[in-house]
């Protein structure tokens, strides 16, 4: 029997590997990129949904944040990025994505001290009053914006100064998974760094998580951050790939879109925002074509059968569904296969 | 020079007078009891030494130094840890990741979010230090809420003692302890290194006449007596206090 | 500048008529129903029906159409929401928006998405000239309804045994409980009596602020700012933040065309920072 130390030691390095799943699951992603060159359009929407998705997973599945406003930093990135390249300010799209990122983090680590006090109602307020705040900016000052037409005139530069975005989006996907990935990897080191463990404290304890000496205010200020930054990424791809802003990215419709695919999807895994997105892009296509006027009739009755039903039913079922996937994973590659185990100590 | 220091120490809540005027010396290395009836404002001190509650009047001196300012995790940097009278853990994470969790803050690499945690052998070879020397090695991959009561008592202790404490307030840790996990409980607290010193609120009188040095009685928010276990278990006033006044008569 | 404190007067009381059940039911039941404007919408378009389409009276169909909407309430409270009252704030939220966008999508499908107009009766067209200030027999109207409402809420909630049996299951749930009040029959009645006044407003409010389907949504903010405001602990507490935000809302349209819709944001805002709980509420002892 293996000592207590080598335990340990074996537990914490085997926690933050990659499992095969994991590895399967990016080679299948950069695959689409040559076996489904026509769905290119739909799965750029998804993989900037995902990352979008990623950036509330990080507050509200990691640090029990709950928020309706990440379109506020979604939303100002949008409109940062398409200004940048409108008016010739920054041409390259790497460094405006970048530079809209840094933007929106700023916003999110400003607001971040309005989000520290009060309820859950408190903070739903201020987040969702944020958002709308913004959006009312940018209707007001439509001479700068374009208001309620959107912001026109935006031509989008090749990235590196090497690939153009063409009109089937191919470059526009590439372009966007890659910062998914990028983006994927910074959020994997985070979540399973010590900052990544003591933010689960936070969500289950933050009186305990003090009492053992961790600065509760400044660790959930600087997740925060950076989810605000990571939800402007996704606001400044999508203005990007479409080169084209409006005044929606502000919206409700939005940040509320954002949590059903997290419920699909699951949260504290990390890929639970990826594979809600895609889920729910793909059902939104299908289901947009069989009413395309009163989809947000069904989204409402899934989000109400949903929380009927019981979330940790729904959740439960992810889980059970990624154990036997586990399970089977093992049997295919012949050795022990966790998903994302921050969720789950494996053995 | 006491380690740990309250002078004068007062809490008010409006009109109610919770702590007063309460003057305590902890000597290093002491395993120092604070006892008192119901209600008589023990958990209150420790709130209030820990920084959950600001004290009206009155200083709290750790080392020498005036810590009556600091927030709580400032003074869990400066070597002071408390147990909670309710369990307070981390549901859903195991023993394994609490104690980790605790030791890598200690260490001052809680805020590292690029570097794998447990990268350090150091962090390592602490983790399964504490899980041994507080016997939760068989239970330490479950998620804590489905732990036996008193293994979560234990790991209540670890947590605060992965903190490397010089003072270790343990509030009320037998408290709802089944009499079968007693024994593992008690054993633990008196393996307690000797560096460390202790202050123990407990009802259980064996417990504190076999483990304290030193003994406190708070009644009513207010210190009635300081003094070594004898003294205080032959001090007519502190018989009166627990068994009423009649009796005395 | 005398109208503007008028405007701004019939503004907070309308705004507070509308929010005053969504302040009751989240002290009262810790739910967030963010569904709350849709009961305002259902108010709003039940008196468009009435009033355009049947030909009622528009006095009439003001309480009729509180009737109506709280019925519905009454309804979606015993089938729906008693399910949640228990799950986390998370879980409401998630509930309620879905309910809001559901009765959006539908109000958009039967009724059409333009702006409905009610067809005010002559009588409330136009406006008295008292001492040079203007004001306008609608809103004359408004302050009437909405005043008169909110005295009888006070003494309903302070004279009236169901009053104190409600004022006891907000303060303590279990101890209320504990007395043999009926929590569930007060939550039950509380909830309806918000929503009938919600849809109250709604009626009221259709010719002041527009009645479309997107009107629960686009409102949302306000009520929640009056909420946050006022705090949940009183009716006081949100009377007096409505009528601070209504005329800090048409002040600020009127003085400061291009930033006025900020200066709501703004108060929510600081009062969020400066005070979390409200304005006016009492510190809580939860």
């Amino acid at each position: 029997m293996a000592s207590v130390a080598e335990d340990v030691a074996a537990y914490l390095a085997r926690r933050a590997r990659w499992s095969p799943l994991e590895i399967a699951f990016w080679i299948c992603a950069f695959a689409t990129i040559w076996l489904f060159p026509g769905k290119h359009l739909i799965l750029t929407e998804a993989a900037i949904l995902a990352l979008f998705a990623l950036s509330l997973d990080l507050i509200l599945g990691y640090a029990g944040i709950i928020s309706l406003g990440q379109a506020a930093f979604f939303g100002l990135a949008g409109y940062c990025s398409g200004l940048l390249a409108k008016y010739g300010l920054v041409n390259e799209p790497v460094i405006a994505l970048i530079l809209s990122g840094f933007v929106a983090a700023a916003l999110g680590f400003v607001t971040s001290f309005l989000v520290l006090r009060g309820s859950d109602l408190t903070r739903l307020m201020v987040t969702l009053g944020v958002a709308l705040l913004l959006g009312e900016l940018a209707n007001r000052f439509s001479n700068i914006t374009g208001g309620a037409d959107g912001l026109q005139g935006v031509t989008i530069a090749p990235v590196l100064g090497l690939f153009r975005f063409d009109l089937y989006g191919h470059t526009g996907y590439i372009y966007c998974l890659v910062v998914l990935f990028i983006s994927f990897i910074v959020a994997r080191r985070i979540v399973y760094s010590p900052f990544g463990l003591s933010l689960r404290s936070l969500k289950g304890n933050t009186l305990r998580a003090a009492a053992i000496g961790i600065p509760v205010k400044r660790r959930l200020v600087a997740i925060y951050t950076v989810s605000a930054g990571f939800a402007g990424l996704a606001g400044a791809l999508l203005t990007q790939t479409t080169a084209f802003c409006s005044l929606d990215v502000f919206s409700l419709d939005r940040s509320a879109d954002l949590l059903l695919v997290l419920i699909i999807g699951g949260t504290g895994y990390l890929y639970g925002g990826l594979i809600g997105a895609v889920i729910y892009k793909f059902l939104q296509d299908w289901i947009a074509s069989l009413t395309p006027q009163y989809w947000q009739f069904w989204i409402g009755f899934v989000l109400v059968v949903i929380v009927l039903v019981g979330r940790e039913r729904v959740e439960e079922w992810g889980r059970a569904l990624r154990a036997s996937l586990a399970r089977l994973g093992a049997r295919v590659f012949a050795r022990p296969v966790a998903i994302g185990g921050a969720a789950s100590d494996g053995r | 020079m006491p380690i740990l220091e309250t002078i004068g120490l007062e809490k008010r809540f409006g009109g109610i007078v919770a702590t007063h005027d309460v003057s305590l010396a902890v000597e290093k290395g002491a395993r120092h009891a604070l006892i008192g009836p119901n209600g008589a404002g023990k958990t209150t001190i420790i709130n209030l030494l820990t920084g959950v509650l600001k004290p009206t009047a009155g200083s709290i001196m750790l080392d020498g130094r005036d810590i009556t300012a600091l927030v709580p995790h400032e003074r869990v940097r400066l070597g002071m840890a408390r147990t909670f009278q309710i369990n307070q853990l981390f549901a859903d994470l195991t023993p394994r990741e609490s104690i980790g969790l605790a030791v890598s803050e200690r260490l001052g690499t809680g805020g590292d979010w690029w570097r794998l945690l447990g990268r350090k052998s150091a962090v390592t070879g602490e983790i399964a230090e504490i899980i041994e020397r507080f016997r939760i090695a068989d239970v330490m991959h479950e998620r804590t809420a489905i732990l036996p009561y008193g293994k979560q008592r234990l790991l209540e202790i670890a947590l605060a003692f992965a903190c490397r404490p010089h003072v270790l307030l343990l509030d009320e840790p037998a408290a709802g302890v089944p009499e079968a996990e007693r024994h593992e409980l008690l054993a633990t607290i008196a393996a307690l290194p000797d560096e460390v010193t202790v202050l123990l609120i407990e009802h259980d009188m064996d417990l504190v006449f076999s483990f304290a040095d030193r003994i406190s009685v708070l009644v009513n928010g207010g210190l009635l007596l300081d003094g070594a276990p004898e003294e205080v278990a032959h001090d007519p006033r502190v018989k009166a206090v627990y068994l009423g006044e009649e009796l005395d008569a | 500048m005398l109208t503007i404190l008028f405007d701004g007067i019939a503004y907070g009381m309308l705004l507070f008529v509308l929010a005053c059940g969504l302040s009751v039911t989240l002290g009262l039941m810790n739910l967030i129903n963010l569904a709350h404007g849709a009961f305002a919408m259902a108010g709003g378009y039940c008196t468009v029906i009435l009033v355009n389409r049947v030909g009622v009276p528009f006095i009439l169909g003001l309480p009729i159409a509180f009737l109506v909407t709280a019925a519905l309430g009454g309804l979606f409270e015993r089938t729906l929401y008693v399910h949640v009252y228990r799950r986390s704030h998370l879980d409401q939220v998630l509930f309620t928006i879905g309910i809001v966008f559901m009765s959006v999508a539908a109000v958009d499908y039967v009724m059409g998405s333009s702006q409905q107009f009610v067809i005010i009766p002559q009588a409330l067209q136009g406006q008295f000239i008292v001492f040079g200030i203007g004001m306008s027999k609608y809103r004359l109207l408004i302050i009437l309804i909405c005043g008169l409402l909110t005295i009888g809420l006070q003494l309903m909630i302070a004279k009236t045994r169901f009053g104190s049996r409600l004022r006891a299951a907000v303060d303590d749930q279990r101890v209320a409980r504990g007395l043999g009040i009926n929590v569930g029959a007060v939550f039950a009645v509380t909830f309806a009596f918000g929503s009938g006044l919600a849809g109250l407003g709604g009626a009221l409010g259709a010719e002041i602020l527009g009645l479309d389907p997107t009107f629960p949504l686009k409102y949302l903010i306000y009520f929640l700012i009056v909420v946050t405001v006022g705090g949940t602990t009183s009716i006081t507490g949100p009377f007096l933040a409505s009528i601070l935000l209504g005329i800090a809302d048409v002040a600020g349209k009127y003085y400061m065309p291009k930033l006025g819709a900020f200066v709501i944001y703004t108060i929510m805002i600081v009062v969020l920072i400066w005070r979390p709980q409200g304005l006016f509420a009492r510190s809580a002892a939860r």
